[in-house]
């Protein structure tokens, strides 16, 4: 037991002085914790894959408490880490006390916008990726209702149901689009009994494929879906692995292109806003060996064809946040 | 608004009361026999992600069951311990619990499944399938009497059942029984009880128990009843929700029934709005109906429809004369 102890403790020390050379990019996920199968696994995902093509390697850390998140950009910032990316909203706040103690050190903030110098902030057209799910569920609606379920009722999830009714009726001028929210407080993120219900009351309206938008809550309503033997469409990360067969495709939003990006640039980092949109493959569809058989040839065509719009600005998305008010679906 | 949505509604009524009827009824044993409880919430969301976690690695529901009953009534074991035993005070227990609860469950389904603090998706014999009463497939073309028998009575998992038989039940326990007897003579007059020799302390540790079990059974069914696996946080305040349904039934059975049927209506219409508008011909916030047992609670509260009087003795520690 001691020898292991000691083993333990050398290895532990070991790995602490490997850790951290000069420059070396570093990464902060948010308390969900790097396998989290969304956001924080996406971050992982893009930095794991810049350290195997290029051989470099990068620190990291995953925060068990609210209180580390400073902590944790101050020791990464005083190693000499460059650029420091951070993922999630959350760390708006630390970021905008701690940045200017180090005007040399570059930081990214994926999902929140930081108005510093030297900060650059990643965020995303959601309503852009939803426009192109919005239009694949319309294709395969054969009742001519889709649904829509979103988390909190916040401008972020009208958002995203604004561009899927947008997408729905650009194909199909006459689809009725059902939207409803979990509900206002934090909870509405974690209920996915509710969820479940919601679907469940969007199915008895004639909906035959829902949209979640809902973190937690969305895992009851893809699972009601396909309970329930209609198509669902996932959110942020690619969920189409959580119900084969069921669920149609997923928005995803490429954290793990920003994080990529972001240690490619490395310390020569552009600052400022970077909007992750269709055209620079910030948000899209995902299509994989668990939905190929749902995604038919004219989706594909049809949502490469939109893409192609929206990027040379052909079709312009509009935006809920910019006006709060959404021209095709009402609240 | 036209028969079958009318039955739709209703359906999903019994599956969003059922939590709340088991965890109000959880809540009637523990208060009648003098401990309040604010930690149904806590014991809900242990047993929810218990049952789900052992589910997913035995592959049967059953065991997880068993799992999640025993960490509620772990959970309930340290509330009476805090409450009888060293007379702490109930309602700062009680919160306690529902932190522990919320902190210990995704620290340890990250620990064992790493995926966020969610456990697998359950499938098979690892969720409570439902269970199809007999005759339920040949009447349904009946009229009116067939869709209310087959896709409102019949078709519900198994703990609906149960949470529905543990009305008549904790209504015979309570008011027929001796120990019934004996329990809510504990919650209204402890003295009383001890000096008839009877243990006030095995009488409360024992309320204590139900309670755990009753929420054990509560957490249970959302986590594999209703859903198929655990979600941090997924109680979403049911238990809170089941404190006031036991106030608004004013710590009865029968009323504890009609008071979470009532809620869970609430909450089935709130999901609902074109259902609301095309009954009423306006439009009605869903914050209004998601809010409204509280208010109801309070009107009950306040005086306005009969008294509400919680047993005299309830959140005081019983301290034997010397």
């Amino acid at each position: 037991m001691t020898h292991l102890a000691k083993f333990l403790g050398a290895s532990a020390v070991l790995a602490l002085s490997a850790g951290a050379a000069l420059a070396d990019p570093a990464l902060v996920f948010d308390l969900g914790g790097k396998f989290d199968k969304s956001f924080n696994e996406s971050a992982h995902t893009g930095a794991t894959r810049w350290a195997e093509e290029t051989g470099n390697s990068y620190a990291e850390v995953e925060l068990q408490s609210d209180a580390q998140r400073e902590q944790a950009l101050r020791r990464f910032a005083e190693a000499g880490n460059n650029p420091i990316v951070t993922v999630g909203f959350s760390f708006m706040t630390p970021l905008e006390e701690i940045a200017a103690d180090y005007p040399d050190t570059k930081f990214v903030i994926v999902d929140g916008v930081v108005d510093l110098p030297n900060v650059r902030s990643v965020i995303f057209n959601e309503h852009e990726g939803s426009y192109l799910v919005g239009m694949m569920a319309a294709m395969a609606s054969e009742s001519d209702t889709i649904g829509f379920i979103g988390g909190m009722d916040i401008p972020l999830i009208r958002k995203f149901a604004c561009g899927y009714a947008q997408g729905a009726q650009a194909v199909n001028a006459d689809i009725t689009v059902l939207a409803n929210m979990t509900g206002t407080t934090p909870a509405a993120w974690n209920d996915p009994v509710k969820g479940s219900e919601l679907t469940q009351a969007q199915i008895s309206q004639g909906a035959d494929v829902v949209y979640a938008a809902a973190g937690g809550t969305g895992i009851g309503v893809l699972q009601t879906a396909a309970d329930e033997g209609i198509k669902s469409i996932g959110v942020d990360s690619n969920q189409n692995y959580l119900q084969p067969g069921s669920v149609l495709t997923s928005m995803v939003k490429r954290v793990d292109n920003a994080v990529y990006d972001a240690f490619e640039a490395g310390t020569e980092i552009e600052t400022g806003i970077n909007v992750m949109g269709v055209d620079n493959e910030g948000v899209g569809v995902a299509v994989d060996e668990h939905n190929e058989a749902l995604v038919t040839e004219e989706m594909t065509a049809a949502v490469e064809d939109a893409k192609a719009k929206i990027a040379s600005g052909e079709i312009a998305v509009h935006d809920y946040m910019s006006d709060e008010s959404c021209p095709s679906l009402s609240f | 608004m036209d028969f079958l949505t009318l039955i739709q509604v209703f359906d999903t009524t019994i599956r969003l009361a059922t939590p709340l009827l088991l965890a109000c009824l959880a809540g009637l044993f523990s208060e009648r026999a003098g401990i309040f409880d604010i930690g149904l919430e806590g014991k809900m969301l242990a047993s929810a992600f218990l049952t789900a976690a052992v589910a997913a690695v035995t592959g049967s529901v059953l065991v997880g069951l068993l799992a999640g009953i025993g960490g509620a009534m772990a959970l309930a074991g340290i509330h009476g311990l805090a409450s009888i035993t060293f007379r702490g005070n109930q309602l700062i227990s009680g919160v306690a619990i529902n932190f522990l609860a919320a902190g210990l469950t995704v620290v340890v389904a990250q620990s064992w499944f790493g995926q966020g603090g969610r456990t697998p998706q359950l499938s098979g014999n690892a969720r409570f399938g439902t269970i199809d009463l007999p005759f339920a497939a040949e009447i349904r073309d009946i009229p009116l009497l067939g869709p209310i028998y087959a896709d409102l009575i019949s078709g519900h998992s198994l703990l609906v059942y149960v949470g529905l038989l543990m009305v008549p039940l904790t209504w015979y326990v309570l008011f027929r029984t001796r120990f019934g007897l004996r329990l809510r003579a504990v919650g209204e007059n402890p003295a009383a009880v001890d000096t008839a020799g009877i243990s006030v302390v095995g009488l409360r540790y024992a309320a204590v128990a139900i309670c755990g079990l009753l929420t054990g059974l509560a957490g249970a069914y959302l986590s594999t009843g209703l859903q198929a696996g655990f979600v941090k946080d997924m109680t979403a305040g049911r238990g809170y929700i089941a404190l006031a349904a036991l106030i608004f039934a004013k710590w009865r059975p029968w009323y504890a029934l009609g008071a979470c049927l009532l809620f869970g209506f609430l909450q089935a219409l709130a999901l609902r709005p074109d259902v609301i508008e095309g009954t009423l011909g306006f439009e009605v916030g869903v914050q209004l109906l998601d809010a409204l047992p509280y208010i109801l609670t309070v009107v009950i509260l306040a005086g306005f429809v009969g008294r509400a009087i919680p047993p005299r003795a309830g959140g005081e520690p019983y301290v034997k004369e010397r």
